[in-house]
């Protein structure tokens, strides 16, 4: 019985990890003597008995329940083929997008070149992914920009309990949604908070593995929001009269801490944009499953709650 | 390269980069007529290649290499020496570059640039005669691309340049029928150097050096070369199907001579620290 | 540069190489992580004068789709030379010796990977060779192995690489072009360094079964040596910022609880 590493430590492929009865676990694989080696860059980690190795990078594989950002590909017949960055293309039916009787030619409500949050509501290695978007928040991304960052770096920009993304909102008042794959689609009231709002991104991605980002981060957001006001003296009201027609939501990143949809990082990045779901006329909206979706949602967030009382 | 009709564009992006030209900025923040950071590396090939330099334009870099072979004349033009260009756009750079024999984007860019090097007669052909009618040295000048962000063709043109800039050859002569080398390094009889300049039109904006991005979603693109004189000696017009008007031209001309010179300057420099 | 000129002697009267080497002894070697950003991993090596950049994309769609295997991921090599490269300028359309070479390559570093998780994707290793001074493929795989590794494929180990050589008699490590060109005989190898088994071996020259042994030995202890050093590039690119960083900070305890955020997702799986 041995642990060959250190917490926190950059472990590389191939490198022993531990021996004896540890069992292997993401990113690792045991060889017949039962030593356990990582198969990975990244960090490695105990917990209990178990050995994985957190990967620093890799393309985005997709999990079932996982926000995505696509940008539509093809149109065929009643199926969307979505671009999700992933080695796989995706495929969205239109009846997991629209409320029916819908039309025949579904690109009149989507086509090639628009970009959409959804969800992945199916996935293994023989088939798939599949798409949906009647959850809360899923719909046609319009205004904005797409941020590209690298996959494995997410966990980290969503931050323990959506940590790291809610400080973001809360200092630059930008709007975002973070897709497990990678894409980050963000709203923002000025270039310049643009600009910040990106800084702070990549330097999540660069950085990610590195401890007490989060403090830096809100140190680099704060220095970098005080330079624009105070370039700017009035950009208070200015920001606000960017956007009269948002009566969103910079409350709900305020005390998100204390919101039920918060706890789970992959789902939280939902909560802002639910103000908006029916978008245009043809938005993919329908109660029934987004009812369902939101119910799955609090039960994880209760049993992680629990957790944290314990 | 920079005709991406058969890519898929995303509205979101397209509409960002209007959206932020039209407030007169662009996406990484540089001026219209501002080019991204501009490094060489000089002679990376220092042990096989006659010359050579790397050049990374932002996040756009490409390693071009001088091969100084001899061979004999065009029957043409016995008493020049041959002088070509080629680039390739390997996949190793981009994952929109595909594997296979080039594309229609490759030779464009080896075109454009080679035109770029011959039209302003950088090189002084009847210099590269070693005996007229027989042999003459033929200097090849390949260009490969390694990263891949945009304007490939000014960061190929800069390293063609550079390369050919830091050329040094052992001088050879016919002895007896034979060609024997004299013992003495020659440099390129160079008596111009032509820059490549791209200009993006993306509506009614012009944006000089684009990027990825900003070419992702341009309507035309509007290449220039021009020489040490400021005297124009090429000009491509590609990337895309968009019509450009005289206006535009001329103010693309405009942005092209204002940058010309300070890269030029940065090229000799970047090569005299080869020696 | 100049046409190269044949050494009258590969050794000296004192044992050593014509330019000083031991018999063992390799070349320097630098080994860098990360240095193209346009592809999902890269890395770079300088092994005497050859100079190969390596990047791998994906795992990505498959094209064309003929090739596409429904149980694992395709592996496609390719590599190139660049025209500059070598004394004579090369021509620029691939040759067979560099198609033979990624087949080399691919066969190399396939008992490494595990392409089982990515089925019907494909993994594409691009190779440059920039300048070539000899052992190219070898130098080749040490950077693959590094770029797949960046690009986050999951892999048993990386895959060192080496050849084993032989001039007037003498076996020596890590050839450089002379020595390839004018020496007796090259066994280019790759080693997994977990088990020390061979994924690569060529042979041609002339040897005897017991110089090929000790040659085979010679290239493990080699590349033993050359997998470290591609441990420590690999270690380098990631452990730069972390070590920058937390030069101010005495942090037995961390407030910020990395692992926790970034292995969230994956805990989750494995419940």
């Amino acid at each position: 019985m041995a642990v060959y590493f250190q917490k926190r430590e950059v472990v590389v492929p191939g490198q022993l990890l531990a021996e004896g009865r540890y069992r292997s676990s993401f990113g690792t694989w045991m060889d017949e003597g039962g030593k356990i080696y990582s198969t990975l860059v990244g960090l490695a980690e105990l917990r209990g008995n178990t050995v994985k190795v957190v990967a620093l990078e890799g393309v985005y594989i997709p999990r079932e329940g996982d926000l995505v950002i696509g940008t539509i590909t093809i149109v065929a017949g009643n199926n969307w083929k979505v671009d999700i960055d992933s080695p796989y293309l995706a495929s969205l039916h239109a009846n997991n997008a629209l409320r029916r009787p819908y039309a025949d030619d579904i690109s009149q409500y989507m086509d090639i070149g628009d970009v959409i949050a959804a969800e992945i509501i199916a996935y293994d290695r023989g088939t798939g992914p599949f798409l949906g978007m009647k959850g809360r928040g899923l719909r046609k991304l319009t205004d904005g920009m797409i941020l590209e960052i690298s996959p494995a770096k997410i966990p980290r920009v969503i931050g323990r309990r959506g940590s790291m993304i809610n400080m973001i909102k809360d200092q630059t008042g930008i709007q975002t949604m973070v897709g497990q794959n990678g894409r980050i689609w963000i709203r923002a009231p000025t270039n310049e908070i643009l600009q910040l709002a990106i800084k702070a991104f990549k330097m999540i991605e660069t950085q990610a593995h590195t401890s007490k980002l989060t403090d830096r981060v809100r140190q680099m957001l704060e220095e970098g929001m005080a330079e624009i006001q105070g370039k700017e003296p009035p950009s208070k009201d200015a920001v606000d009269e960017e956007e009269p027609s948002e009566p969103e939501p910079v409350e709900e990143s305020a005390d998100a801490s204390t919101s039920l949809e918060v706890e789970e990082p992959a789902k939280r990045m939902e909560v802002e944009a639910e103000v908006e779901v029916v978008e245009d006329d043809a938005g993919p909206v329908a109660e029934e499953k987004s009812e369902e979706a939101n119910e799955t949602e609090e039960s994880d967030t209760k049993d992680d709650e629990e957790v944290k009382e314990k | 390269m920079g005709d991406f009709s058969a890519e898929v564009i995303s509205h979101i992006d397209r509409n960002y980069i209007a959206d932020i030209l039209s407030k007169g900025e662009r996406v990484d923040g540089r001026q219209f007529g501002e080019y991204r950071p501009l490094e060489i590396e000089p002679s990376p090939v220092a042990a096989k290649a006659e010359g050579s330099a790397i050049v990374r334009l932002g996040g756009t870099s490409v390693v071009a290499g001088v091969k100084v072979l001899t061979g004999e004349p065009y029957p043409d033009t016995p008493d020049e020496g041959v002088v070509m260009v080629t680039a390739e756009l390997a996949p190793i750079a981009s994952p929109l570059f595909e594997l296979g024999p080039p594309k229609e984007d490759a030779i464009e860019l080896a075109r454009v640039v080679d035109r770029g090097v011959r039209e302003s007669e950088s090189v002084d052909v009847h210099k590269l005669c070693i005996e007229p009618g027989k042999k003459v040295y033929m200097i090849f000048c390949d260009i490969y691309t390694l990263e891949y962000d945009g304007n490939l063709i000014d960061a190929s043109s800069i390293a063609a340049n550079a390369a050919l800039l830091g050329t040094k050859y052992p001088e050879q002569k016919l002895e007896d029928g034979k060609l024997v080398e004299t013992g003495k390094m020659l440099e390129l009889p160079l008596k111009n150097m032509a820059i490549e300049h791209t200009v993006s039109k993306i509506g009614s904006h012009l944006v000089i050096d684009p990027h990825l991005k900003e070419e992702m979603v341009q309507d035309c693109r509007l290449t220039m070369a021009i020489d040490q004189n400021d005297n124009f000696t090429a000009m491509q017009k590609g990337g895309g199907k968009g019509p450009m008007s005289l206006e535009m031209i001329d103010n693309a001309m405009g942005m092209a001579l204002e940058s010309t010179k300070e890269i030029r300057e940065l090229i000799r420099e970047s090569m005299k620290d080869a020696e | 540069m100049s046409p190269e000129q044949k050494p009258d002697s590969l050794m000296t009267a004192e044992g050593l190489r014509f330019d000083g080497r031991r018999p063992d002894e390799m070349r320097p070697i630098q080994m860098e992580v990360g240095v193209l950003k346009t592809a999902d991993g890269s890395a770079s090596i300088r092994q005497g004068k050859t100079y190969i950049l390596a990047a791998v994309y994906g795992p990505r769609e498959l094209h064309p789709r003929h090739l596409t295997l429904n149980d694992r991921a395709y592996l496609r090599v390719v590599y190139r030379m660049a025209t500059f490269s070598v004394p004579d300028r090369k021509r620029p359309a691939p040759s067979r010796r560099e198609r033979e070479i990624s087949m080399v390559i691919a066969n190399a570093l396939q008992p490494a990977l595990f392409l089982e998780e990515f089925p019907k994707a494909v993994v594409d290793v691009f190779i440059q060779v920039i300048q070539a001074d000899g052992g190219t493929r070898c130098a080749a795989i040490n950077a693959a192995s590094l770029a797949l590794a960046d690009a986050g494929i999951p892999m048993k180990s990386l895959v060192p690489s080496v050849a084993v050589g032989k001039a007037e008699g003498t076996l020596i490590v890590d050839l450089g072009d002379e020595e390839d060109k004018y020496g007796q005989g090259d066994v280019p190898m790759a080693i997994l360094p977990n088990t020390n088994e061979l994924t690569l071996l060529q042979q041609d020259g002339s040897f005897t079964r017991e110089e090929l042994v000790e040659a085979i030995e010679m290239g493990v202890n080699a590349c033993r040596y050359l997998h470290e050093l591609q441990k420590d590039a690999l270690k380098r690119a990631y452990s730069k910022r972390a070590t920058e960083e937390d030069d101010d900070e005495e942090d037995e305890e961390y407030d910020d609880d990395l692992e926790t955020d970034l292995g969230e997702a994956d805990i989750m799986e494995d419940e």
